[in-house]
């Protein structure tokens, strides 16, 4: 079975490009806005779309993600929420991924088998979970793959090439390289070294890399784009949504278009990354 | 001491960081090749009786062990049942048992290279041990701990300084003790060469609960010892509260494959279980995932993590050590709880009855000490661990008795 995901990235390494992946809380900061800017993300350019499950205590991510998520959770978000949320996307889209991103908790107090069951039925491609190491994969790993969907693995600096082939090995769709050695929304990675890097994980796979946490601006995205099969940005993403919210704590009117035409510009990086460096 | 057997329940964790379903290596990526190595690490140094010569030459010039076990004779009286000994790790160098597990990590930390110590902190206890240790040995100390903590527990955080510590306040969430760990952990995630996490309780990935517990068990196996020379026999009961659950792992371990002696873990009540304003993970928690282990977990029906309450600081935690989770669904443990109002009452007794003034976290301890003595024969021998002083808690008391300063 070829998932989504799978199509996405032999469709985009067909055209030549990278893919541009961006990240949003679900229900952040309400569930219509939220929905809002869903729907709206694969227009604005966005080829993959990983969606956070709202979690209190994200332990790997820094203050834009910790925020998102404590509005989202405020507003009354829930993993039920979280999967209405992709089930509503999925009517108007399939064809863009999706993946959930976030901690293992929710999903284990939700039963696994629950949880898959109803992540399918919803529409979900694949799932990254943080706290879930390549030595706990029968907690939701195997059980995952079975279920049809791609589990997706973070790589990092700290990842050698002695423990690579064992975080490789029961990934699928693509790999999450985590550029810098920290929380997401941090310092931002250079780009030499990311191409080092991808080019040090192709060596023991033929997944598509893509690349995230630090990158920021249309420009950064552009150059990950040349090193990496794709850009992942998050943090940036978030902060464009909390600047939508009042000091008063309201949600601004067309908050959703105005987030949505700054990852416009982060999708023209990424789309003409290198389009630009082959002139 | 008898060996472990075949059939322990002292031979945990297994090789995956497992007591039972309990423990696990719940991290992210990056720090999973560290905690590897920790694993290793600290394998190696178990393994070298040149570090156990270490540890237990500082554990007796500057910690001052062996703490006494001391024969409450007026709680006693007043009770009127169990003979009730105190193992006074309250006497510690920094006030509590905290010190132990401190200084067993600084000096593995040191065997490993690293030169820069975290550590997350609720009241304060834990954080005062380790910028201790850390001015001891000349190690940059960084303390994470809640602002609602820090400003509950100031004389703590005014010591930490003093020892030399940077102590940096925690916004996000609560600002409590399972904020500064998410602090914590996201610092040691960015500083992964330099830094060694040196986490306080009996939680957290593998290999710290199994790490912790054994530089905390020599309170147990000095209470066997000592009780062997005054009583000659093994007790009959211990007790001691549990917040993450260190002092009371550290007591219950060296007794566990002995089925004559009934354990008690008391949890902090808050303001009453049925109120869910409590910190009792394992009376009113579910099982779930967090901080790098599967325990039970104070939780809502979305997963998410809710803050306890308690009196004590110290105990404010919505988790609990997974080799405790373990305990209490096998049965080998009884895990009972002991609410605010109940930990004034003993914190004043004992204060007036033996001119002790307890922590606020042995005052539960003490409370359902006070519960169930009285039902027991009078050579029932009893052992409580007065696990910490209560110097630290003397205006928060007050405060509840409506005492101005």
């Amino acid at each position: 079975m070829t998932t989504r995901l799978e199509k996405r990235f032999a469709k985009l390494k067909a055209e030549g490009r990278a893919a541009f992946v961006t990240f949003i809380t679900a229900g952040d900061p309400d569930a219509e806005t939220s929905f809002g800017v869903l729907k709206g993300l694969p227009s604005a350019g966005a080829d993959v779309i990983e969606l956070g499950m709202p979690f209190t205590d994200p332990m790997a991510d820094g203050p834009a993600i910790q925020a998102s998520s404590q509005r989202a959770l405020r507003s009354g978000a829930t993993m039920l929420k979280t999967l209405d949320l992709v089930h509503r996307f999925r009517e108007g889209d399939n064809e863009t991924p999706i993946v959930l991103m976030g901690y293992y908790n929710p999903i284990y107090h939700m039963g696994v088998e629950t949880f898959l069951t109803r992540a399918c039925e919803a529409g979900v491609d694949g799932l990254i979970v943080v706290d879930l190491p390549p030595e706990e994969d029968d907690e939701l790993c195997v059980p995952a793959l079975k279920a049809g969907l791609n589990f997706i693995r973070l790589a990092t600096p700290t990842t050698d090439d002695k423990r690579l082939p064992a975080v490789l090995a029961n990934t699928s769709g693509f790999v999450y390289y985590v550029s810098i050695t920290g929380i997401t929304g941090s310092a931002s990675p250079e780009a030499r070294n990311v191409a080092e890097s991808v080019a040090r994980i192709k060596r023991h796979t033929s997944l598509p890399v893509a690349v995230g946490f630090g990158i920021k601006t249309p420009e950064q995205a552009a150059d990950i784009a040349r090193a990496a099969d794709g850009a992942v940005v998050g943090s940036a993403i978030v902060d464009a949504i909390a600047r939508e919210i009042d000091t008063d704590g309201a949600v601004k009117s067309g908050a959703a278009e105005r987030v949505l035409t700054f990852v416009r510009s982060l999708a023209d990086g990424v789309h003409h990354a290198r389009a630009a460096a082959a002139e | 001491m008898s060996a472990a057997k075949a059939n322990s329940l002292r031979s945990g964790p297994d090789e995956r960081g497992r007591f039972g379903i309990f423990g696990g290596r719940f991290v992210a990526e990056t720090l999973m090749p560290l905690v590897l190595d920790l694993e290793k690490a600290y394998s190696d140094a178990k393994a070298d009786p040149a570090f156990q010569a270490e540890i237990d030459f500082m554990q007796r010039d500057y910690v001052g062990r062996p703490s006494p076990l001391y024969l409450a004779e007026r709680l006693t009286e007043h009770f009127d049942g169990a003979k009730i000994y105190l193992k006074r790790d309250e006497l510690n160098h920094t006030g509590s048992h905290k010190i132990n597990n401190c200084l067993g990590q600084i000096l593995l930390a040191r065997r490993m290279g690293k030169t820069r110590i975290i550590a997350e902190t609720g009241a304060g206890q834990h954080g005062v041990a380790t910028a201790t240790v850390c001015a001891r040995f000349g190690l940059p100390c960084v303390i994470y701990m809640g602002t609602t903590d820090i400003e509950r527990q100031k004389p703590n955080v005014f010591r930490m300084k003093l020892l030399g510590a940077e102590v940096i306040p925690v916004t996000s969430g609560t600002g409590t003790l399972k904020d500064a760990m998410n602090e914590a952990l996201r610092d040691w995630v960015t500083n992964v060469e330099s830094t060694y996490y040196l986490i306080g309780t009996v939680a957290g990935p593998h290999p710290y609960p199994a790490m912790v517990r054994d530089f905390q068990s020599i309170i147990g196996q000095e209470t066997r010892q000592q009780m062997m020379e005054r009583e000659g026999r093994l007790p009959d009961s211990v007790v001691a509260c549990i917040g993450g659950g260190s002092n009371a792992m550290g007591l219950f371990h060296p007794f566990l494959d002995e089925p004559s002696v009934k354990i008690y873990g008391v949890e902090a009540a808050g303001r009453g279980l049925e109120t869910g304003e409590h910190c009792a993970s394992l009376k009113g928690g579910t099982p779930g995932v967090l901080h790098g282990n599967r325990t039970y977990l104070l939780q809502d029906d979305d997963g998410q993590i809710k803050d306890g309450h308690s009196i004590s600081a110290g105990l404010d935690y919505p988790g609990i050590g997974p080799e405790h989770a373990w305990l209490h669904e096998s049965g080998r443990a009884e895990y009972v709880s002991a609410t605010d109002r109940e930990a004034l009452d003993a914190f004043q007794l004992c204060s007036r009855l033996e001119g002790i003034i307890p922590a606020l976290e042995p005052a539960h301890a003490l409370a359902f000490v006070s519960k169930i003595a009285p039902t027991l024969p009078k050579d029932h021998l009893m052992v409580m661990n007065m696990c910490g002083r209560g110097d630290k808690d003397v205006f928060a008391v007050a405060d509840h008795l409506g005492v101005t300063l």
